[in-house]
């Protein structure tokens, strides 16, 4: 038994169009089995081990009173919009949670706009949310009068028709859940044309052990238009976090999207990262993923209009007891389409990290180019990677390729460092980093790679610490 | 004054004997050249002293100025102020030079490496761009082989081993990498065991001694004069003496060997 059932889902706060989507959703989760690890997309995954019972529904952020909580909170949904129409977003953010600290603060200090995309330095908004509803919204004023709305999608110009636009069309048990749970989904639309220079910055954060959440993002970028969206995830605890993030990149446009991975290492993520990307437009997604017990990621990236490109990144550790599990489907759908994909991972301690990747070329795809790789590091005995690419093509003119590889730190790299006097551990470490330089270096949002290296060098050096 | 002392090494690869008792000696501020035969096991005997892995030691010693090296992790090796300069210098992707010797527990704290790196580059003809790579990464053979020379220049070791230090170099580069090695040598007391099969660098780097090193030991020693007989009339004298290979199902190869060396031979 759980509780995640339709009368839960009908109960959430909102407008009709979005009581009756989540009903439907709901009604299809109730009505669904849930997956085994027999289905190929769960094989290697540690699906049977999960218990949805052990979960109980966050309706919202005063439900969860988080350590401190903030002015007024207590009375679930209702207190999130008072929140938001009240006295003001930033009053949510200053001392009330705890959002701000640390590594996100450090991660916004230095993001901007990657050169390739216009110049610009800092956050454009910051969003806060926490259990999946909204809390704050800072620094809006600029954009709105570009015509860019951040905020919840209830209060989105058109949200009723960009929430499941990507989505629907890919949807699953657990998108379903997200579908019928979210309680307040994010949408950020920038308009035909818009440039926006700096980032768009949505910080999520699930605070109450034991508590399931449903962060839902709903990206969409007008023709011509070009933007950057940085994604944290943390949580504190052992948590559900079932993020649903939609993507949806207009013809011509341009959308560089970072998700940084946070999560406690007690808690349980299960997230489907779903783009569509438009005639000549071009998506860079990029996941940075460090955290969670289980900690897993579906990224479906379908190129739908000719000449579109998606570039996917990824970068990802695991240490203590985690497994880290990623599914990738590059599908194109349309002629003269490139996406190019590549999944970099460390596993260590008995750590293990789970490959999938699918390329998949529709018939009247001609011209794809279409490339996979993945590689991992295994950085102790009890580790444990693995890699499956896979490509399903009904086109003969197109270029794919797809590599993977699982394989220790390189003897030969390490021999070199210790003969120039650097002692194993710091030799090891040096080479793990320099690993990920190839996938960090091509992040779509500056300052992202050194919040990544620094995050990435810490957990590296916790492992080495504990191993010695 | 450093001095490096090796006694009766003798050392195996997967079970077969390589290194059958090297006996050198070799003090501050000489070139000491090792020159043999591809297959005498010099690359052993480099790899061996720089405690690479891979390798079984069965007996003797190496010290460098009293300290035993032979048991000591490579990093130690290093800091008791040993440098090898590899015939085939890795690729280590994603990490920068300046970090690598920056990390390095023989350079000083504090030191100014990005400056060292600098002017050691201009001393070596290396172009200043090659810095910023990671080590060693899309570097042609020649361009390494000056990298190495470069790290020697900043780490400032006593004792350097260069394996084939001429290879991939081209005469001008040669000239100005040896002539680098050899300041090093006269002006830090730098000591060098130069192994290589010919004699080439011994125009620019001279030798103070050349040891003729076949079947896995030092077989004669002598003057510079040596090197010139050895580039006359090669190896067969003493090539020839040596018992016959022992019988083989498969040839031995050294894993960290020359993998063209039967093609210059």
């Amino acid at each position: 038994m759980h509780p995640f059932t339709v009368d839960a889902a009908r109960s959430l706060p909102g407008p009709r169009w979005l009581a009756e989507r989540r009903t439907a959703a709901a009604e299809r989760f109730a009505a669904a089995d849930p997956p085994t690890a027999a289905a190929e997309e769960w094989r290697y995954s540690a699906i049977a081990d999960f218990d949805l019972g052990a979960y109980r529904l966050a309706n919202g952020a005063g439900d969860t009173a988080p350590a401190g909580g903030f002015d007024g909170a207590g009375g679930g949904a209702a207190a999130v919009m008072d929140q938001l129409d009240g006295a003001g977003a930033a009053d949510g953010l200053d001392g009330a949670t705890d959002l701000g600290d640390g590594a996100v603060a450090d991660l916004l200090d230095g993001a901007g706009v990657a050169s390739g995309f216009d110049s610009g330095v800092g956050a454009a908004v910051v969003v806060d949310v926490l259990d999946g509803a909204v809390v704050a919204i800072e620094g809006l004023d600029r954009l709105a009068a570009a015509g860019v709305f951040v905020g919840p999608v209830t209060e989105a110009p058109g949200g009723e028709g960009m929430l499941g636009a990507v989505c629907d069309g890919a949807s699953d048990y657990f998108t379903d859940l997200n579908d019928a749970f979210a309680p307040a989904p994010v949408a950020v639309h920038v308009p035909a044309g818009a440039i926006v220079d700096a980032s768009i910055v949505i910080r999520h954060h699930t605070g109450a052990p034991g508590r399931a959440s449903f962060p839902r993002l709903v990206v969409r970028v007008g023709r011509g238009a070009q933007a950057t969206v940085l994604d944290v995830q943390r949580s504190s605890g052992p948590a559900l976090v079932v993020p649903v993030v939609e993507l949806d990149v207009g013809a011509a446009a341009r959308l560089g999207y970072v998700n940084f991975q946070q999560h406690d290492h007690r808690a349980t993520q299960i997230a489907a990262h779903v783009a569509r990307v438009e005639q000549d437009a071009a998506l860079i997604a990029a996941s940075v993923a460090l955290g969670g017990g289980y900690a897993r990621t579906r990224t479906d990236t379908r190129l739908v209009g000719r000449g579109a490109s998606g570039d996917l990144l990824s970068a990802y550790f695991g240490s203590g007891d985690q497994i880290l599990d990623f599914r990738t489907y590059q599908d194109h759908a349309a002629p003269d389409t490139t996406s190019n994909l590549l999944y970099k991972g460390a596993v260590g301690d008995a750590a293990r990290s789970v490959y999938t990747g699918l390329i998949r070329v529709r018939p009247d795809a001609r011209g794809t180019n279409a490339f996979q790789t993945n590689r991992n590091l295994k950085l102790s005995e009890d580790a444990w990677a693995e890699s499956v690419p896979n490509l399903e093509i009904e086109n003969n003119d197109v270029r794919c390729s797809h590599a993977s590889a699982v394989g220790p730190v390189d003897p030969d790299q390490v021999f070199y460092l210790e003969s120039r006097g650097i002692p194993t551990p710091a030799a090891e470490r040096l080479i793990v980093a320099g690993f990920f330089d190839e996938v960090l270096d091509g992040l779509p949002i500056r300052g992202v790679e050194q919040a990544a290296r620094e995050a990435l060098a810490l957990k590296l050096n916790e492992m080495l610490r504990a191993a010695a | 004054m450093s001095t490096l002392v090796i006694e009766g090494l003798r050392a195996s690869v997967a079970g077969r004997e390589i290194l059958t008792g090297v006996d050198l000696e070799v003090a501050a501020g000489e070139v000491h050249a090792v020159m043999g035969p591809n297959g005498s096991g010099k690359s052993t005997l480099a790899h061996v002293i720089a405690g690479r892995s891979g390798y079984e030691v069965l007996g003797g010693s190496v010290r460098l100025d009293g300290a035993e090296l032979l048991g000591m992790p490579s990093w130690r090796r290093a800091e008791a102020g040993l440098f090898l300069a590899m015939q085939y210098p890795t690729e280590v992707p994603g990490v920068s030079l300046l970090d690598m010797l920056t990390e390095s527990v023989c350079t000083p704290e504090g030191a100014a490496v990005a400056e060292q790196m600098r002017a050691e580059a201009g001393r070596i003809g290396l172009d200043e761009q090659f810095l910023q790579r990671p080590v060693n990464v899309d570097l042609s053979g020649g361009e390494r082989k000056r990298n190495e020379a470069l790290q020697l220049g900043v780490l400032k070791p006593a004792f350097a081993v260069m394996d084939e230090l001429d290879s991939g170099l081209d005469v001008d580069a040669l000239r100005l990498v040896a002539g680098r090695i050899e300041e090093a040598t006269e002006h830090d007391g730098l000591g060098v065991l130069a192994i290589t099969h010919y004699s080439r660098v011994f125009a620019h780097l001279r030798p103070d001694a050349v040891h003729v090193f076949a079947g896995g030991r030092v077989q004669e020693s002598g003057g510079p004069e040596l090197a010139d007989e050895l580039e006359a009339d090669g190896y067969e004298r003493w090539t020839a003496a040596l018992p016959a290979p022992q019988e083989e199902a498969t040839p031995f190869t050294d894993p960290f060997g020359d993998p063209f060396a039967d093609l210059l031979a």
